[in-house]
């Protein structure tokens, strides 16, 4: 069968909503528009626990410590489960990681701010976790399977996270003067780079198009947005917190995706960091696991 | 970038309950099958997912060709005689 | 004096594991985004969570015990330094992987033998808590002891770190396992456990892994460290600046 004809194929199985394998035929472009936004959404999920991780060896109390350990960690298993399903495609975790590390490949811009008071902890779940689950939803439904099985595992996760970070806000927004202030700065600082999470506006949008007809992406990054806005003003309202007003500053934008973002460089840096850290601890377990000798037994069952 | 070491992939395969069957839920790396036991117990059952795993190396599972579905799987179409539906039963007969 | 006279024993008793838990959580805290390989970092997590919510129904139970309307957020957090009773192993900087590795696995040893035995406390609630753990520290201590054979007979690199890792940690292992007043009036109210019951299985899990691992163990050195008792080293007052920051920055807020 001809290219022609395969494309036409593949693209009468996407529309009957079917899903499509790794080892089904897939057009190149198909491939890799996928390897992009899986990799660049697995980085974003690593890169993510930073910010937040920031916090944890500060926690105001034990029990916010332990939410915060297993929120992070679960950013991390969100990245573990999004590469896997990269990987089907055909690439290497490892050489996904070199474009991370190496800069050539992106992550959400929102990780490249700082988190310098415990309200952004809350502002993160609240905020950040929230335009994450409007945007991840539509992609439990994704055409291709391994990523709309890890969006599924992922979705289910991360409505803790939301709420954990809510519930962060509303103690700190019923609490003392100096809390309160520290979550309406907190609001301030993130509201405009949440709203930029849904990335471009639709004239803008360069993949916007063929990634919907594609059905990797169901609805428009404006009305993503709009729906983000609506839900979330009443609860800033419940809040007693007050949501900036103006619009969005798309320089901002560029500028911090191009690198120049307040963090941009103390990300790479740690994530570079403990890759190199642990090059000999990776190198020992491969030298362990050659080592000719008696097979451990391990229980199936 | 090296890729010299990257520890090998595995596919994890859990058992939510007893009864069940063991179902495909992701995959892992590790650099042995200890540690793929590991690291699946830590990545895929935080939150009581399951009761037992199995792992196995990506690279040993044996897997069918898309190409060859026709071959493998539209034979077994027309077997329709294989399926209870196919025969009709009278009302009166019970238990059957 | 030591910091031990102001607390009644049992619940001196009681802190010392529950600090000991806390602070090696705190500790694990610290690697998370840091870990050599994704799902390291989701072990170590783990790890942390377990030792955390040990840590937690210790220190709600020492409270309890105390009588003075104390809970687990007013002991983490408003104690100094000299009050924490946690061994000196835990709160030994994380270093490289090895070192951790190599702290956590001679913790993990010594947490078993403990947590058995504790199981038959005759403080109910101490034995509840130690069951529940034992079962916890059972799987850490399946993932350092494998991590301790993997490096220390991995590559010559591995090898040289961890041996090294495991030289500068022993000298805070001699505490673990050695009895001092407060251990005995414990063991005699049979609240707490034998130490030197405990001092002979560790030694055996030590060796044997240690054998595997193709690692030398370490002789002992005269120098003991008393973290158990309230003296620290230097590591321990930063490691608490931080983790008490900014709830001492608020008093009285709720969070």
């Amino acid at each position: 069968m001809d290219i022609a004809a395969l494309e036409t194929r593949f693209q009468a199985r996407i529309d009957a909503d079917e899903r499509i394998e790794p080892k089904d035929w897939m057009p190149d472009a198909y491939r890799r528009a996928l390897i992009r936004q899986m990799s660049q959404h697995a980085h974003s999920e690593i890169v993510g626990m930073l910010p937040e991780g920031n916090w944890i060896t500060r926690a105001p109390s034990l029990e916010r410590k332990a939410i915060l350990i297993a929120k992070v960690q679960d950013e991390g298993g969100h990245g573990a489960y999004l590469y896997g399903a990269t990987e089907t495609l055909g690439v290497t975790r490892e050489a996904l990681i070199g474009e991370l590390l190496t800069g050539a490949a992106k992550y959400s811009s929102i990780f490249n701010y700082p988190t310098p008071t415990w309200a952004d902890v809350g502002a993160i779940g609240w905020l950040v976790d929230g335009a994450a689950i409007m945007n991840q939803i539509p992609l439990c439904r994704c055409s291709y399977g391994p990523y709309a099985r890890a969006m599924v595992r992922i979705c289910k996760e991360e409505s803790f996270h939301q709420r954990q970070g809510f519930d962060i806000m509303l103690t700190l927004a019923r609490g003392t003067d100096a809390q309160r202030r520290m979550a309406q700065e907190s609001l301030d600082r993130w509201w405009w780079p949440a709203l930029m999470m849904f990335g471009p506006p639709d004239a803008d949008s360069k993949h916007s198009a063929q990634s919907m007809r594609w059905k990797v992406k169901r609805f428009s990054n404006d009305e993503l947005r709009r729906r983000f806005i609506e839900f979330t003003v009443p609860q800033a309202e419940f809040l007693g917190l007050v949501v900036p007003q103006g619009t969005i500053d798309w320089s901002e934008f560029e500028s911090v995706l191009k690198g120049n973002g307040p963090c941009n460089r103390e990300r790479l840096e740690a994530r570079r960091r403990a890759h190199d850290a642990g090059r000999w601890v990776r190198e020992a377990a491969l030298a362990y696991a050659a080592k000719p000798r008696p097979v451990r037994q391990e229980a199936t069952g | 970038m090296t890729t010299a070491n990257d520890w090998p992939l595995y596919e994890v395969f859990i058992r939510a309950r007893g009864g069940l069957d063991h179902k495909h839920v992701g995959s892992l790396h590790a650099a042995d099958a200890r540690m793929a036991l590991e690291h699946a117990r830590d990545v895929y059952t935080r939150r009581l997912e399951g009761i037992s795993i199995w792992v196995v190396k990506s690279s040993e599972i044996v897997a069918s060709d898309p190409a060859d579905a026709d071959a493998f799987f539209e034979p077994a179409r027309d077997k329709v005689y294989r399926h209870p539906t196919f025969y009709d039963i009278p009302d009166e007969v019970k238990t059957l | 004096m030591s910091a031990l006279s102001e607390h009644e024993p049992h619940v001196a008793y009681v802190l010392r594991l529950a600090d000991s838990n806390l602070v090696l959580a705190q500790r694990l805290g610290e690697w998370v985004g840091h870990a050599p390989a994704l799902e390291e970092d989701l072990a170590l997590a783990n790890i942390a969570l377990d030792l955390l919510g040990q840590a937690r129904l210790l220190l709600t139970h020492a409270g309890v015990l105390e009588g003075k309307g104390r809970d687990e957020d007013a002991l983490a957090f408003l104690r100094e330094e000299r009050e924490f009773l946690n061994v000196a192993l835990v709160e030994q900087p994380n270093g490289d992987f090895g070192d951790t590795i190599a702290r956590q696995f001679l913790h993990d040893a010594w947490q078993v033998e403990l947590y058995g035995r504790l199981a038959a406390s005759r403080d109910a609630q101490l034995a509840a808590i130690a069951t529940k753990a034992l079962r916890e520290s059972t799987y850490h201590l399946r993932f350092s002891a494998g991590w301790m054979v993997r490096l220390g007979d991995g590559t010559d690199e591995s090898h040289r770190r961890v041996e090294e890792s495991l030289g500068r940690l022993w000298p805070c292992t001699l505490e673990l396992c050695e009895a001092d007043d407060l251990d005995r009036a414990m063991l005699a109210l049979g609240i707490g456990v034998d130490l030197a019951a405990v001092r002979a299985g560790w030694d055996r899990r030590v060796n044997d892994t240690l054998t595997e691992a193709t690692l030398t163990r370490p002789a002992d050195r005269p120098w003991r460290w008393f973290g158990k008792r309230g003296v620290h080293g230097e590591h321990l007052g930063r490691l608490l600046a931080e983790m008490q920051s900014l709830h001492r920055a608020h008093p009285g807020a709720q969070w």
